[in-house]
């Protein structure tokens, strides 16, 4: 069983995001990684050679979030509904720590995510794991989105086209 | 290093069993004033805490409760903020639970009220020995035939300063005493007296 985590406060989205550059880019990795499936990272990490290795800080463990948002996105908050979110927050023998949060119980994608977020602070491994583990994911997940799209797209009703038909 | 505040260690390999273990330590120990038990053993804990004052916040401390941290500890704060995701005391007289180092000025911290003598501050207090040092006599409840402490570094101040503390019962506050691995507790029922 997954040990509950005592609850995580969620940043309101009203807050101002951090800025710069890197702030961004790794916002945008930890995106990619919370979206990718554990053996979906281990595959993709499995071939790269001689990682760091790294130990575990905090986790991973499974509790509920507060989901919270607002009508037609300017409207007050309200709670939307909790749901499920596994963290986990590693630390490479080389000192840097990289955290992820993930949706969902899957223990092994949170500390994989959370490696991966920590060795993409290394200057040295970034651009082959940028390359061989972020974009190929990145790339899969816009395929899904597209694909998604598409069928909720053909699906979408005319109302305009309706009124013009009476 | 790649960030100026990493953390570098972990807490509680297991942090749900760990943290039910100490509770019940702790309450063992608020319960039996003076007797010494183990606390934290096995825990890395963050210079300059030990590994029972680390094992003590991880079980007590968390985001709903106001904690004061000595300057001297400053050094473990990131490490605190992580793991316990406490929120820093704005003055120590608001804090419910403070972390020190050396023994604060008791009669200044939250005594608690008359009608919530429960909401007063805990002081986590990290002396240098337990079972070694200075002899302290102590009556109270809990203790039949009374009982007797042994702490190293408490200043000459103390039997006067909880003199006071023990006399605003059933307000007051509560001394936690931790040392390398182990803890005793000094609820503010009892009365001390250095032999």
């Amino acid at each position: 069983m997954p040990q509950v985590a005592s609850s995580v406060c969620v940043p309101d989205p009203g807050e101002t995001p951090p800025s710069g550059a890197l702030e961004a880019e790794r916002r945008a990795w930890m995106a990619v990684l919370a979206r990718a499936a554990g053996e979906a990272i281990a595959a993709r990490l499995a071939d790269l050679p001689d990682l760091p290795s790294w130990h575990v800080l905090r986790g991973p463990e499974s509790g509920l979030v507060m989901v919270r948002g607002r009508a037609g996105g300017g409207g007050l908050a309200f709670n939307l509904g909790e749901m499920t979110v596994t963290r986990c927050s590693v630390r490479l023998t080389s000192g840097q720590v990289g955290h992820a949060y993930v949706a969902g119980r899957d223990l092994r994608q949170a500390e994989l995510a959370a490696a991966v977020d920590a060795l993409l602070q290394v200057a040295a491994l970034k651009p082959a794991l940028a390359r061989s583990v972020v974009a190929p994911l990145a790339a899969e997940q816009a395929v899904r989105r597209a694909d998604e799209a598409g069928k909720a797209a053909a699906t979408r009703v005319q109302f305009f086209a309706l009124r013009t038909m009476r | 290093m790649s960030t100026a505040s990493a953390v570098d260690l972990p807490g509680f390999a297991a942090p749900v069993d760990a943290a039910q273990r100490c509770f019940r330590a702790v309450l063992d120990a608020m319960a039996h004033p003076g007797r010494i038990r183990g606390m934290g053993g096995g825990l890395v804990a963050p210079y300059p805490l030990s590994p029972a004052t680390a094992a003590v916040l991880l079980t007590l401390v968390d985001g709903d409760t106001q904690l004061w941290i000595d300057p001297g500890a400053a050094a473990a704060r990131d490490w605190i903020a992580f793991h316990c995701g406490a929120t820093s005391a704005n003055s120590i007289e608001s804090a419910s639970f403070v972390l020190a180092l050396s023994l604060p000025d008791l009669a200044s911290l939250d005594l608690g009220s008359h009608e919530r003598p429960e909401a007063s501050a805990t002081v986590i207090l990290q002396v240098p020995t337990l079972g070694a040092g200075r002899h302290y006599r102590l009556v109270g409840p809990g203790l039949r035939q009374g009982g007797e402490v042994a702490v190293g570094g408490l200043p000459d101040r103390f039997t006067r300063d909880w003199a006071e503390n023990h006399s605003l019962y059933p307000r007051g506050v509560d001394l936690l005493l931790c040392a390398g691995e182990v803890l005793a507790a000094l609820p503010r029922s009892v009365a001390i007296e250095a032999l």
